[in-house]
């Protein structure tokens, strides 16, 4: 393959992602100058290594996963990674915990704004697989590949991130 | 199912990651309990605020420009496509040019010749009547804003009628009027700045006319005449030695 199509395909798939990418970056490095390095770099690393992306497998998945590894071996990922183990996923039964304030009193007084710092203020790994979950609205699949974990694994850290998010609500509403 | 069972699914229910089964048997199940019901609708809405929450942060327009166009990367992709692109619109643009510049010089080339035949069709074809070189030349001083030598015409078979003023696009110029044989000769002289000079070169026939014209010392000389190219020819290289005495 010459390097023009080649390249014409890449920008094809890649330039749609732009924005959500962006956002997801933005997230993980929680600040704005950082997440464009890190955009950059996984549209540079992408544009690179595309000749080794299996055409007909998930490119979104791909390009996540380049940007989220970039992320992980970044300062602030190796900071992260430090403050909470990426690995220690526990049993999803094992923390639903939702006593407390009743799930309709918890949406009726969280507002947005309380949402993006409680978003903020979750460990980096519960952030981003809520962000994918939620927000880019993947499949378990999807976030699985982008992830490197197992479906099982997609399933109980995204109960564990629910459950620490709504941990989170509880507090800032009860600080209220 | 008790609904302990349904809550602990009601994530992956609402993620659509359920089995097509599970789903339907879902489904009936919120319909019919209005506990799972108002769980699943508080779930959703928390969803819905993360969803919102979770689109906090767009790239600058800049950032944007840097990641999405930059030059050496699109170089493969765009670079021939707008250089070929602003090839044609400069092949285009010069074309048309190049059309505008040749209507203008046959528009000029046209109205000499009407001039030239206006000259000889009138009972005056010419204001001041001389053959004499030196009687000419001084009645355009003051006529027109330019100066030029005529030649000496001894010895060769052309002959000078006389001169007239004439205007070219509004600009004043002379015009002098050459005899040669049965033929008459019209020879203009425009300040060069007034007349486009770069449309010109070379004796040409139109129309019927032979037609010169070359520039030298700011003045744009112009023969239009019914003799051959040749004649208009002898007639220029006169006058451009008379320029130059």
């Amino acid at each position: 393959m010459s390097e023009a199509p080649q390249f014409e395909s890449f920008e094809a798939l890649a330039v749609p992602l732009f924005d959500q990418l962006y956002n997801f970056a933005h997230w993980l490095a929680q600040n704005r100058a950082e997440a464009e390095d890190l955009v950059q770099e996984t549209y540079a690393k992408a544009l690179r290594g595309f000749s080794s992306f299996q055409p007909g497998t998930n490119f979104r998945a791909w390009m996540y996963r380049i940007l989220r590894n970039t992320f992980l071996t970044s300062r602030t990922g190796l900071q992260a990674a430090k403050t909470v183990g990426l690995d220690d996923d526990g049993d999803a039964s094992a923390v639903v915990s939702d006593g407390g304030t009743p799930e309709t009193i918890l949406i009726e007084r969280s507002n947005q704004k309380m949402v993006q710092e409680a978003l903020s203020d979750l460990p980096v790994k519960f952030r981003e697989i809520l962000l994918l979950c939620e927000v880019e609205e993947m499949s378990y699949q999807e976030i699985a590949e982008t992830l490197s974990i197992p479906i099982g694994t997609v399933m109980s850290r995204l109960s564990r991130a629910r459950a620490a998010l709504r941990d989170l609500l509880r507090q800032k509403i009860k600080n209220n | 199912m008790a609904c302990e069972q349904w809550s602990a699914k009601l994530d992956t229910y609402l993620d659509g990651e359920l089995s097509a089964d599970e789903t339907r048997s879902f489904d009936a199940h919120v319909r019919s309990c209005a506990g799972c019901a108002a769980d699943a609708l508080a779930c959703v809405q928390l969803r819905n605020l993360v969803r919102t929450a979770g689109r906090s942060f767009t790239p600058s327009p800049d950032f944007r420009m840097r990641v999405l166009s930059p030059k050496r990367k699109r170089k493969p992709l765009f670079a021939w496509a707008l250089a070929s692109v602003a090839g044609v619109i400069l092949i285009a643009v010069s074309l048309s040019f190049v059309g505008q510049q040749r209507a203008r010089r046959a528009q000029i080339f046209g109205e000499l010749a009407d001039l030239h035949i206006a000259a000889l069709a009138s009972t005056n074809p010419v204001d001041v009547v001389s053959s004499d070189r030196h009687t000419v030349k001084p009645w355009f001083e003051g006529r027109i804003p330019f100066s030029f030598n005529l030649p000496e015409l001894q010895n060769t078979d052309f002959s000078l009628v006389g001169g007239r003023i004439s205007y070219l696009e509004q600009i004043p110029g002379a015009q002098l009027i050459y005899r040669l044989r049965k033929h008459q000769i019209s020879v203009f002289i425009f300040p060069d700045r007034d007349v486009p000079t770069s449309l010109f070169g070379g004796a040409r026939e139109r129309t019927g006319f032979s037609q010169e014209t070359w520039s030298e010392h700011g003045l744009r000389y112009f023969i239009v005449g019914d003799t051959g190219a040749d004649d208009i020819t002898r007639l220029s290289n006169l006058l451009k030695r008379a320029q130059k005495q």
